[in-house]
């Protein structure tokens, strides 16, 4: 990728403190997202995958300012949104919107669905009366639902016209930027794959960069042209969608996932790799590698250094001590 | 002993809700195998879980069993008493859901409440049941299953949670399990772990296992047969590798369309139009007629049968006008 990146994370940490124990009260440091450095390029898809717990929606908040980061950098467009003054921010938001997982949850119940279109424009923008109606309606129609439901209330909606409308709203701003924080995972598979169309059309129309975050690997693979897999607030691995999916992936994690997923197609699976154990408790996470408890392949550097994520040719980037780097 | 354990025949089920009357299912007839996997795979409002519950007669309140039958070996679940009832649930019949911590209670230990269980179902001691539970914990291969059992629920993942319901589900001897949505809570890769753990069990103990599952993939690594529910009827059913591999129904041949493939990266998937109903109204005819590409005026009239297509006789059905209503001779 040759253009310069839209967007670029520099050691990103988010860290949250959890307060434990009514009498005995003890505090414990997780770090959701420890020293994440990624890039997102104009036009492309990054599909961010993980399982839960893994830092991949806080990720993207901490990307929007929507979470505190604790440390790092957030470039969009060159500008650092962690130390941007807050007016400047604000006019920033517009370049940049999010879609949620759970559309029963992502709406205010008392709003209808012209105050849910229009409230991005009556903050960001001078338009008011008939343009704002009319420009409602042009957005709910561009994400594939009737003009007409604006006096209707989101109750009255399936998940997948909530998830148009919630596209709709992500959209009134003319934004470059979107995050999709699991945008289909509530949602049927007949449904999901409409609202899949309808992004992957959006994004052809208007020239958008997203994020796409998810755990569900099927999907990840159809929509992403990069994907970086995150366990226990790390990136371990980074690389196209082709090489990922097609036996290229090199992170033992990575191959434990993939071969994880029941597929229906039996050409698609492969040979099952049953990890042990769990994913560890962020608050305690292993020395060395975090995933060297469960490691099939692990040695004894593992749990004591901290792979660095290295590209191991060809910008396929990879944190594993058993995977060589370019000389 | 026939082959068949557990017959569900022609059930219907309602709700009462203050939208209306809600038509949960509405026929659904199918036959479980003895020690097989058969699946119950359908997206949400199909009548899946409702099915399953109404096997053990726990549908929620407002709900209603308004025809059918339930046959566990010719026997009908659905006239029995509750007394008789008790002595199958639990005992024969076992159940797991979709959060096993919501399931669980979180006050006792899970070895104190799978002591519990058994001596509900067992006429042992306290100390035969504290003697048996324990080894039904060693049985799944949890590692330091004595820690695990003192555990309190809340110390527990939610992978051994959901452990921990199979083995408090099959503590007592049960032939059948029915596991709701078992893994939809959990990552894939505990996902795995538990799937690899039903299919074991299923060697060693002979237990037949129906398997509700939204997840395709799920159905087609697991399950021997399946049977695909719309708006609480099957559409169709047979061998998973006919009805997937060899759909004949419209939905079916939509459903699978539509999940990414790798081959259709980035290409527009085929989406099947429309939501899936919602149970409030029910059509004359077939429940798919607003969504199918393929209907026609006599989709409208009644709904259609269930019936063999293709060879081997009987083992692929299907309810759908495109076929022959008739029985062949």
């Amino acid at each position: 990728m040759s253009a310069a990146p839209l967007l670029e994370i520099k050691s990103l940490s988010v860290h949250f403190v959890s307060r434990q124990g009514i009498i005995r009260r003890r505090t414990r440091l997780v770090r959701a997202v420890d020293e994440v450095n990624l890039s997102v390029y104009p036009q492309e898809t990054l599909g961010v995958v993980g399982e839960s717990g893994c830092g991949k929606t806080t990720l993207g908040r901490a990307i929007l300012q929507l979470v505190k980061p604790a440390a790092g950098q957030v470039l969009f467009e060159g500008e650092d949104l962690l130390r941007l003054e807050a007016g400047r921010l604000r006019r920033r938001r517009r370049d940049m919107q999010i879609v949620f997982q759970n559309p029963y949850s992502s709406f205010n119940p008392r709003f209808n669905v012209l105050n849910v279109v229009t409230e991005p424009l009556l903050t960001h923008t001078s338009l008011r009366g008939d343009d704002l109606t009319r420009r409602a309606a042009e957005l709910l129609e561009q994400s594939g639902m009737p003009g007409d439901i604006l006096f209707r209330y989101p109750h009255e909606f399936s998940g997948g016209q909530l998830q148009r409308i919630a596209v709709a709203r992500a959209l009134a701003l003319n934004p470059k930027f979107m995050v999709l924080d699991e945008p289909t995972s509530a949602l049927d598979v007949s449904v999901q794959a409409q609202i899949i169309n309808l992004l992957q059309q959006l994004q052809a129309e208007r020239n958008l960069t997203y994020m796409f975050i998810t755990h569900d690997l099927s999907v990840i693979e159809h929509i992403s042209d990069r994907v970086a897999v995150m366990y226990l607030g790390k990136v371990v691995e980074l690389t196209t969608a082709e090489t990922l999916f097609s036996g290229g992936a090199q992170h033992q994690y990575t191959k434990a996932l993939l071969a994880s997923a029941p597929m229906v197609n039996p050409a698609a699976r492969r040979e099952r790799i049953i990890l042990q154990g769990n994913v560890p408790d962020p608050a305690n996470p292993p020395s060395g590698c975090p995933f060297h408890p469960r490691c099939p392949v692990a040695i004894d550097v593992c749990s004591q250094v901290v792979p660095e994520l290295i590209d191991t040719g060809g910008g396929h980037l990879a944190a594993c001590h058993l995977v060589a780097g370019e000389k | 002993m026939s082959e068949v354990l557990l017959s569900v025949q022609d059930l219907h089920v309602r709700f009462r809700t203050y939208s209306g009357v809600v038509y949960a299912v509405n026929g659904m007839t199918f036959d479980m195998r003895r020690s097989e996997m058969f699946g119950l795979v359908g997206e949400s409002g199909c009548g899946k879980s409702v099915t399953g519950l109404s096997i053990v007669n726990m549908v929620p309140r407002g709900g209603e069993i308004t025809g059918g039958q339930i046959l566990l070996d010719g026997k009908n679940l659905l006239t029995m008493g509750e007394d008789e009832l008790q002595g199958i649930r639990g005992k024969r019949i076992a159940m797991i859901f979709q959060d096993p911590a919501r399931s669980l209670n979180p006050v006792f230990t899970v070895g104190n409440q799978t002591v519990r269980i058994i001596r509900q179902h067992l006429p042992v001691s306290r100390k035969e049941a504290y003697r048996r539970a324990l080894e039904t914990f060693e049985s799944v291969a949890l590692p330091d299953p004595e820690r695990i059992f003192r555990s309190y629920p809340h110390e527990l993942s939610g992978g051994m949670q959901q452990r921990i319901m199979i083995t408090m589900a099959l503590s007592c001897g049960a032939e059948m399990l029915i596991a709701d949505e078992p893994t939809t809570a959990l990552d894939v890769t505990i996902q795995a772990q538990i799937l690899a753990l039903l299919a074991e069990l299923r060697k060693t103990q002979q237990i037949s296992i129906l398997l509700i599952t939204h997840n395709l993939g799920v159905v087609a690594e697991t399950c021997d047969r399946v049977s695909v529910a719309y708006a609480g009827r099957v559409a169709e059913m047979g061998k998973t590798d006919d009805v997937l591999f060899h759909s004949k129904h419209p939905y079916t041949q939509g459903l699978l369309a539509a999940l990414p493939q790798p081959a259709s990266r980035k290409a527009a998937l085929q989406s099947i139009p429309g939501n899936v109903p919602d149970g409030l109204t029910l059509l004359p005819g077939c429940a798919f007629y607003e969504r199918c590409p393929f209907a026609m005026p006599a989709c409208l009239e009644k709904p259609p049968s269930l019936l063999p297509v293709g060879e081997p006789q009987g083992s692929h059905q299907v309810a759908c006008y495109l076929y022959p209503q008739e029985k062949p001779g």
